[in-house]
């Protein structure tokens, strides 16, 4: 602790940590002083400790005196980029203090939804954006809906560069026939559009949000496989590898030890991109019918069910723009989010493409 | 560049063979009750499907499966698409006009308006074309095509009723089917001009508008940022400086000397472009209900009906693999720094 201390001390002007300190204040004074807010917070305490955990976090990341946070915010795309995404975690980690669930829900994930009635309810007190088709909850599926897309993201990029990781390994430290097998492999998987691929594995797996998560985990780990694999085919060369085999290190120990960790940034501004392509994946897979369960909180979905009002009725053809609106536009930022931090940690890692795009 | 181009296509049955493991291994995760049921004609042979297990060879062991499943793709046998009502290699040849016919005209003004838009972006650095341009790409690149196109769907069909969904209006549809109109192409734009028929030709357009604008702007945004940058670093090199010292025209600098070189890295981009436009369409057809591949594709899916999700995806993935490799061979051509090295 009091090495974020001495840190924020040392790079942050008084006056910023004066303005943090008191908007912090306030706003703990605020979630004390109204009741309801309060009930809220008091309820879900383990999601608000988090949450002022990754808030310490994120002040003391973003006063580190590093190279990397100066070229960060020195680009006002990356602190778009940085504060998008920074919002977007904060509603996901705070979901049951933002819209909490009704009491004795068996899952906190199923969006409430009044009575049947159809058509979808423009805007009113309690339902800040109002009702999609049948009376489900915008407000309620979108901020639950963070926590899904982040779930699926972290699940996937998990999963496929472990897969990649693994396999590009392989193919780039031994190369040869290792490496012609692999990438082989990895041709059959590039040789379909990601989108249909994912498509086809979803269908024969069976609709859900599991089964889109490893269908699309194992359209995106060639890729990685690939990055890696043209990164180790460099980092093999260097002396240090030489070094630490005249050391009498184990293939498994220089691979893991001494290959990788130097490899492996690239593949990591590429994951960056990709967390919000998952997402986008993802939703489009809800979007054609494949993902999660009617009713689940999860964006594609939300705007699958707002296809039905897409057209609203004659002479008003906007009537229902907020089914499709809203939900959109949280895949829209959280797409675009993960795309500019992506730039940022590109052009900061990557010095070679600094100033290309 | 013989033997760049020559291992290309050595390459290509490999992929091909490994494609066909890949969609058979994905079969396998469905229970041979399951694909047993694809089988059944009439609600009473439900009784007797361990005997239609048999009868098809679904419990032998899975090389054999494999080797039958192979023999009857070589015979064009991809079994019969519940979705589309016939078989799945006749529903391939219904549909896919319709997709092709949509990738044309989305691919043409992506590559020349892209080309265009990136070359005056680089020439006007830091100008307007080149900041419209850049929140152009940056902007588009977040959305979601599908959301894009119900926006588009909400303007411009139900507000303004300028693109109807499906692929021609219902007098314009009999029209076409009666013996009055030729088929040649199947590409309905061309076939109405051949025919004479303006207005079948207007009508078309007018469905083939929406789904292609859904996926214009998101394909070009990539396209105009990667013609730029290529473009800007030609821009800097020798020869470009010695055509201006000469003399000659801004205009044929830029258009003569050095596009032709910026180009370069826009086929490699093409091709993946082509690439994405495939799964595209899948959401683009759905959303306008385009009678193309990729809608009856997504039904399929939904709807379990696995000989059609595989034809389809065995035709998907072979106009993938070509794509690529027409790329590759022009790239080669074009290049000699690759047929070289």
């Amino acid at each position: 602790m009091s090495v974020i201390r001495a840190t924020i001390g040392r790079t942050t002007p008084l006056h910023t940590l004066r303005i943090t300190g008191s908007v912090l204040v306030a706003l703990a004074v605020l979630t004390t002083a109204v009741p309801p807010l309060r009930l809220r917070v008091v309820r879900h305490p383990l999601d608000v400790g988090v949450f002022v955990l990754m808030v310490a976090a994120v002040l003391a990341f973003w006063a580190l005196p590093s190279d990397f946070t100066r070229r960060l915010k020195r680009n006002p795309l990356s602190i778009a980029g940085f504060s998008i995404i920074f919002t977007f975690i904060a509603v996901a980690i705070l979901a049951p203090v933002l819209a909490p669930p009704l009491p004795n829900t068996r899952d906190p994930y199923l969006i409430p939804h009044e009575g049947f009635l159809p058509d979808p309810t423009p805007p009113k007190a309690g339902h800040p954006l109002g009702l999609t088709g049948n009376q489900y909850d915008l407000y309620y599926g979108i901020v639950w809906g963070t926590r899904t897309a982040f779930r699926v993201a972290v699940a996937v990029e998990v999963i496929s560069i472990l897969i990649g990781v693994v396999m590009g390994s392989i193919a780039g430290y031994y190369g040869r026939r290792l490496d012609e097998i692999v990438m082989r492999i990895t041709d059959v998987f590039l040789a379909f559009p990601g989108l249909v691929l994912a498509v086809v594995i979803t269908a024969v797996l069976g609709k859900g949000l599991d089964k889109v998560m490893i269908a699309i985990a194992i359209v995106g780990w060639p890729a990685y496989a690939r990055y890696l694999r043209g990164d180790i085919l460099s980092v093999k060369q260097r002396d240090f590898v030489e070094a630490a085999r005249a050391a009498g290190a184990g293939d498994l120990r220089i691979i893991t030890r001494h290959v990788i960790p130097n490899a492996i940034y690239p593949l990591l501004v590429v994951a960056a991109f990709d967390m919000g392509i998952i997402v986008l994946v993802a939703a489009a897979l809800s979007f054609l019918g494949l993902g999660a369960e009617v009713g689940y909180a999860d964006w594609g979905q939300l705007i699958n069910m707002s296809r039905s009002w897409i057209l609203g009725v004659p002479g008003r053809p906007f009537i229902y723009w907020f089914t499709v609106v809203f939900p959109g536009a949280a895949i829209f930022l959280f797409v675009l989010g993960w795309n500019l931090l992506g730039d940022a940690f590109r052009d900061i890692l990557d010095p070679r493409l600094r100033g290309s795009q | 560049m013989g033997a760049y181009v020559a291992r290309r296509f050595l390459l290509l049955p490999l992929v091909a063979v490994g494609v066909t493991v890949l969609i058979f291994a994905l079969l396998q995760l469905v229970s041979p009750q399951q694909r047993a049921a694809l089988f059944v004609t009439d609600v009473k042979q439900l009784g007797a499907l361990d005997s239609i297990i048999r009868k098809y060879g679904l419990d032998k062991p899975v090389y054999v499966q494999y080797g039958m499943w192979l023999q009857q793709l070589a015979h064009g046998d991809l079994g019969w698409s519940q979705t589309a009502r016939m078989p799945t290699s006749q529903a391939i040849a219904a549909f896919f006009p319709a997709t092709l016919e949509l990738t044309l005209y989305i691919f043409v003004p992506v590559l020349l308006i892209g080309v265009w838009l990136g070359t005056q972006a680089a020439v006007h650095k830091n100008q307007f074309v080149d900041h419209f341009s850049r929140l152009f790409a940056i902007s588009l690149r977040g959305m979601p095509q599908f959301v894009w196109g119900l926006i588009l769907l909400m303007v411009f069909y139900g507000w303004l009723n300028w693109f109807p969904p499906g692929r021609l209006s219902l007098d314009a549809d009999l029209f076409t089917k009666s013996p009055e109109f030729h088929s040649y192409t199947h590409l309905l734009t061309i076939d109405a001009l051949l025919n004479g028929q303006g207005w079948i030709f207007v009508d078309a357009v007018k469905h083939i508008a929406g789904p292609a604008l859904t996926l214009v702007l998101v394909e070009m945004a990539l396209l105009v940022r990667i013609t730029r940058s290529s473009m800007l670093e030609v821009l800097r090199q020798d020869y470009v400086r010695t055509a201006r010292a000469k003399g000659l025209a801004e205009r044929v600098v830029i258009n003569l000397h050095a596009r032709r070189n910026a180009l370069i890295p826009v086929i490699t981009l093409s091709s993946l472009l082509f690439v994405g436009l495939l799964g595209g369409v899948v959401l683009a057809e759905t959303i306008f209900n385009f009678p193309g591949i990729g809608k009856w594709g997504a039904e399929a899916a939904v709807q379990l009906d696995i000989p059609g999700v595989t034809g389809f995806a065995m035709f998907v993935a072979a106009l993938t693999v070509l794509g690529n490799l027409a790329a590759d061979v022009l790239y080669a051509a074009i290049d000699p720094r690759i047929r070289l090295g």
